[in-house]
């Protein structure tokens, strides 16, 4: 039977504005985990009921590394936690990226930066990851280079291309045969044009509000261009299904 | 030894807990989480004559204590339901309840009829769900309607028939003893009560469907209160839910009058809510001596 699990902080420091970064010793996730999948976190309030969804940013042998943006009570908590504290975590949950040897472009904006990291440092063959922020505060940014080349864009301007991520994809001549994105809702529906354009292969990586985050409660669908198998409707399950869908199996 | 069992319209469950609909699918998911051997009943999602897309997203929000989801009975239909979710649930050791949503009565009484076949052993009719714009609520919230769905679905139905009941309304009781006098065998009590949320930051609502239905152990002192009621006002048994994240949640309902409970959004704040509450009960009855559970309902008066 799977398990929630107690793990134990390591560490947590603050990346960046409202980004914090927190190590936990949680053996039976960092082994099992892949690039692109999550852990549910439970908040240790009694009325703040449901898990958040937090994406795995790293894994080594025995720990997991997760990269989030404080965005309401239950993240403000977390990044709270002193390194030792208690965290109650459940996962690995979702699929995670299909490994491709192909030079690979990797795009993240935002938040949905850090599982680039992990699939960085898994996926084989030439790659690039495309790191869209705001502005200067950039955050694991020395991590990723250690693993791949990186072309960064900022709202701002103020470092690498100023716009967003496709900016700089085409203002630093990025290439590859395969994207995998995550980032916010605009950017995943850019970067799907953008790949059906020049014809690539493309996986996004895609958010919504979850409640039980293992596929009963059909809360975090998105719209499926064909009748999903298991729901028998145009819906599929971001936290089960997903969270990466192949571009053209998804309408965003 | 104490003993566990209760008799639902002549079906026994080796214990009282159950699950709630619509917040464990059919099974399959919390099967990796929960030996499903140990529950008393699955009551799996609600599932129509056709297959439903649901409600755009977002579809849930958190509140204090609680959530509102508006998923709208997403469904895959009773086709693949009866294909994939009847035979899985069958390889264990539970009863199988299955909820039953429609839109129109001749859409309730097509499943209804489907599943007279089917080796279930009771229908959940849920007159009751706040979100779908045609059918659910709208059946449930006038005493009459009740008493006429109930009275259809019964002369159709060839397992025992829960009616499951809508908080929103002024008088539980009124619509507990419509589905009474409709021939209903059991009562499950209560859904969701209809709340919204505003997300003051964007000045939109919270849910893509303006409103959903509250639940979450913020709920638990209405359902207890409802439940108490209604067993006051009718003779058959009730199945009592809303906010149940623990024993001593459980507990509370069967002592106000509940023959077994279901436990609903507790799984997900834990998956394995359910055996934490069966586990709790054990505890409570071995610390009081209380030899049948049956002892414990509705000893509050």
């Amino acid at each position: 039977m799977k398990e929630q699990i107690t793990g134990r902080i390591l560490s947590q420091t603050q990346l960046a504005d409202e980004i914090y970064s927190m190590w936990v010793d949680a053996e039976a996730i960092a082994i099992e985990a892949d690039p692109g999948q999550f852990v549910s976190v439970y908040s240790r309030d009694g009325a703040r009921i449901l898990p958040r969804p937090i994406s795995i940013c790293e894994v080594n042998e025995n720990a997991v590394r997760l990269v989030y943006r404080v965005a309401g009570a239950g993240t403000k908590e977390f990044s709270n936690y002193q390194r030792g504290e208690a965290i109650r975590l459940q996962g690995p949950m979702g699929n995670g990226f299909p490994l491709h040897g192909e030079p690979a472009i990797l795009i993240g904006g935002g938040i949905g930066i850090p599982p680039m990291l992990e699939l960085a440092k898994k996926l084989p063959g030439e790659k690039t990851v495309v790191a869209g922020y705001r502005d200067n505060h950039l955050f694991l940014w020395e991590d990723l280079k250690r693993y791949a080349d990186v072309a960064i864009a900022t709202e701002d301007g103020s470092v690498g291309t100023k716009g967003n991520v496709l900016d700089a994809v085409r203002e630093q001549n990025v290439t590859g045969s395969v994207i995998y994105a995550c980032g916010p809702t605009p950017m995943l529906r850019a970067v799907k044009a953008y790949a059906m354009e020049k014809n690539l292969l493309c996986y996004l990586s895609l958010e919504e509000r979850m409640a039980c985050g293992i596929g009963a409660c059909l809360a975090c669908v998105c719209r499926s261009k064909e009748t999903d198998s298991h729901t028998g409707v145009h819906n599929k399950r971001i936290c089960k299904d997903g969270p990466v869908f192949l571009a053209q199996e998804v309408e965003l | 030894m104490i003993n566990l069992k209760v008799n639902l319209a002549g079906v026994e469950l080796k214990n009282p807990v159950m699950t709630a609909s619509g917040t464990f699918g059919s099974g399959a998911e919390y099967g990796e989480y929960v030996d499903l051997n140990r529950l008393g009943a699955v009551v799996t999602k609600g599932v129509a004559n056709v297959p439903w897309e649901g409600n755009p997203t977002p579809r849930i929000a958190e509140v204090t204590g609680g959530m509102l989801n508006a998923i709208g009975l997403q469904n895959p239909g009773i086709d693949v339901f009866c294909g994939r979710d009847i035979p899985f649930l069958r390889q264990f050791d539970t009863k199988i309840i299955v909820n039953v949503c429609g839109k129109t009565e001749s859409d309730y009484l097509e499943v209804v009829e489907r599943l007279a076949e089917e080796p279930v052993d009771l229908l959940e009719i849920n007159i009751s769900c706040p979100n779908v714009k045609e059918g659910g609520i709208a059946f449930g919230q006038n005493p009459k309607a009740v008493e006429r769905i109930t009275a259809a679905v019964k002369k159709k139905a060839r397992q025992p028939v829960i009616m499951k009941l809508s908080p929103n309304v002024t008088d539980i009781t009124e619509t507990a003893r419509a589905a009474e006098a409709g021939g209903a065998d059991v009562l499950s009590l209560i859904n969701t009560l209809t709340g919204m949320k505003i997300d003051i930051h964007r000045r939109r609502f919270a849910l893509a469907n303006q409103t959903g239905g509250l639940s979450g152990p913020a709920v638990k002192p209405v359902a207890v209160r409802m439940v108490y009621q209604t067993s006051h006002a009718v003779k058959i048994p009730i199945i009592g839910m809303g906010g149940i994240a623990t024993a001593e949640d459980a507990v509370e309902f069967i002592l106000a009058g509940a023959t077994a409970v279901s436990v609903g959004t507790a799984n997900f704040m834990r998956p394995d809510a359910t055996i934490r509450v069966l586990e709790g009960i054990e505890e409570y009855m071995r610390r009081y001596q209380v030899e049948e559970i049956g002892h414990l309902t509705g000893a509050v008066r």
